[in-house]
């Protein structure tokens, strides 16, 4: 099913941010992300983990183009990126709807911005909106959803322009546990239905596991690839609890916890 | 009793499903029921409340010396009077023709120098001095050079209503601009909107709460700069009106105008609340 079309390739992407001093310390230079590589092929979902301070939500607005990066390339099917582009959805953390437009309109708001006409664009919205199972509530705004159905609404917003791929960072993680784990179902349908390649930062190690088919695992200070884990089990997965049972499940959740929290002292 | 407490109702806390997902709501889309009886008997309470005061002041304002107050039933004789003799309509047109005009000229330049001001930090570099100058001045001060300037007719008055009004409208604009949230022009920023697009789409409507703001607040100063800007070029309006029954001594034509001016402050910012409540519903929910 996953093909070996790369769809995303970041290579050697560093990045350093300059931390202003205080009262009683100097300016100094932060390396976030040091020669970072790695390929997400065409329909796969390759998860992005690693303690806080790894650099992973950096790393990915980089891909996004939401932040410069000081060294190294990024490819989108093939064909470099410099700054924001339409072949790239991005989902925030945080929905961040714009409150003043319904949640068609919200869905409708990257075609807008292309001149896509109204009535095209309204149909679009409304199909994807289908898609993320609230077709009927297109018309209601942001502050009348919950949370679950404000990232339902951040989804649909980044796939309505259709992207090569669609990036996620840690979309699920201000969500109560029960909601959070209907979404990553609902996640895994909407991937299964649209072939989308994605990829998605989690701090959530059974959230990576259960949605990847690859996890890439990153160490701090400065953020790096530790290592890149296949996760053996086959699309459509079971439900996640069912899935937690298994031995196989259990000693990658082992095996990647050890890798993170086992960061070894400050490499000079 | 009259606290206004929602306690969950016994029997609602089945476990929500996958499947029920679709019924999930915000909080803000729930209602109680049966409103907390409460709330009804306040509404009795203000009642009675301005029964009591209107009649206290019927009662105890006849026992006063006429030239100093008067009290309800001949203030209602003497607005008979008024509105009859057309008086009173001749100077609440002249006052609200005034108000009118200055309050939209107000409104276009204090939102263009707003939006400039926030969004360019060379021009509220050099406006800010200015604006913060001009707006801790107690305009009214400046009054008798604006009747040396324009004279004491209309455009003196509109001059200085202008004046009283645009300085809320242009600080609050400003903040809006100033206050957009980052995260909301990163949205933009993802889905490479351009910078006029950013602009039209997330600071303008994102700002439009806090203009409404300053325009609630300025219709008040505006209400304010309007009467005094009567009292000193003292020709026509309701402030013309209260001067001239005040140097007749006819203290209960004097109050006429007074209420005609309470209802019209009350009636207007009602209005701009309710525009605001209307433009920007998810704001108005925070206040």
């Amino acid at each position: 099913m996953i093909s070996k079309n790369i769809k995303l390739a970041v290579e050697n992407v560093s990045k350093t941010f300059r931390v202003r001093g205080g009262q009683y310390s100097e300016d100094h230079l932060l390396p976030v992300l040091r020669r970072v590589s790695f390929d997400v092929y065409e329909n796969e979902i390759v998860s992005l983990i690693g303690e806080s301070g790894c650099g992973k939500t950096t790393l990915l607005r980089i891909v996004q183009g939401l932040v410069h990066r000081d060294a190294g390339e990024i490819r989108v099917d093939g064909r470099p990126v410099a700054g924001a582009g339409r072949d790239r959805g991005f989902v925030f953390q945080q929905a961040n709807l714009l409150p003043w437009r319904s949640a068609r309109a919200n869905v409708e708001f990257g075609l807008e911005l292309q001149g896509v006409p109204r009535r095209k664009r309204g149909e679009r919205a409304q199909a994807l909106l289908e898609l993320v199972g609230l077709g009927p509530a297109g018309e209601q705004f942001p502050h009348q959803l919950s949370g679950g159905m404000q990232q339902r609404v951040n989804l649909a917003r980044a796939l309505a322009i259709d992207p090569a791929i669609l990036l996620m960072d840690e979309p699920f993680s201000a969500l109560d546990a029960q909601t959070r784990e209907v979404l990553q179902l609902e996640l895994l349908r909407v991937q299964a239905e649209t072939g989308k390649t994605i990829l998605f930062v989690t701090h959530d190690l059974d959230e990576a596991i259960y949605l990847s088919n690859r996890i890439v695992v990153m160490g701090a200070r400065p953020g790096r690839i530790k290592r890149i884990i296949e996760i053996p089990f086959g699309y459509p997965r079971k439900d996640l609890p069912e899935l937690r049972g298994e031995p196989e499940f259990q000693e990658i959740r082992r095996n990647m916890w050890e890798l993170i929290r086992n960061a070894p002292p400050l490499a000079a | 009793m009259s606290r206004q407490t929602a306690a969950p109702g016994p029997g609602n806390d089945s476990p929500v499903g996958s499947a029920e997902l679709e019924t999930e709501l915000a909080s803000d889309d729930l209602e109680e029921l049966a409103p907390p009886s409460g709330k009804n008997r306040l509404w009795i309470v203000r009642g009675l409340s301005i029964i009591g005061a209107v009649g206290a002041w019927e009662i105890f304002g006849r026992q006063v010396d006429p030239l100093f107050m008067s009290y309800p039933s001949e203030i209602a004789v003497a607005a008979t009077h008024m509105i009859a003799s057309g008086e009173l309509l001749v100077g609440l047109t002249s006052s609200l023709r005034t108000l009118i005009v200055a309050f939209f000229i107000a409104s276009v330049v204090g939102i263009a120098l707003g939006l400039l001001i926030g969004r360019y930090r060379v021009v509220d570099a050099a406006t800010d001095w200015l604006v913060n100058a001009l707006y801790a001045t107690p305009l009214v001060a400046i009054i008798p050079l604006v009747v040396l300037w324009f004279g004491l007719g209309n455009t003196a008055k509109t001059f200085i209503v202008t004046i009283l009004a645009v300085f809320p409208i242009l600080i609050n604009t400003t903040a809006g601009v100033r206050n957009v949230p980052r995260q909301l022009i990163d949205v933009g920023d993802a889905f490479a909107a351009n910078e006029r697009q950013i602009f039209t789409k997330i600071i303008l409507p994102s700002a439009l709460p806090y203009m409404m703001t300053g325009l609630r607040l300025g219709v008040g100063r505006a209400i304010i700069g309007m009467v005094v800007a009567e009292f000193f070029t003292a020709i026509t309006g309701l402030g013309a009106l209260i001067v001239k029954y005040g140097n007749q001594y006819d203290t209960a034509s004097m109050f006429v105008p007074i209420f005609v001016l309470m209802l019209l402050g009350i009636c207007l910012s009602l209005a701009v609340r309710r525009a605001e409540e209307w433009i920007a519903p998810w704001k108005a929910t925070e206040e």
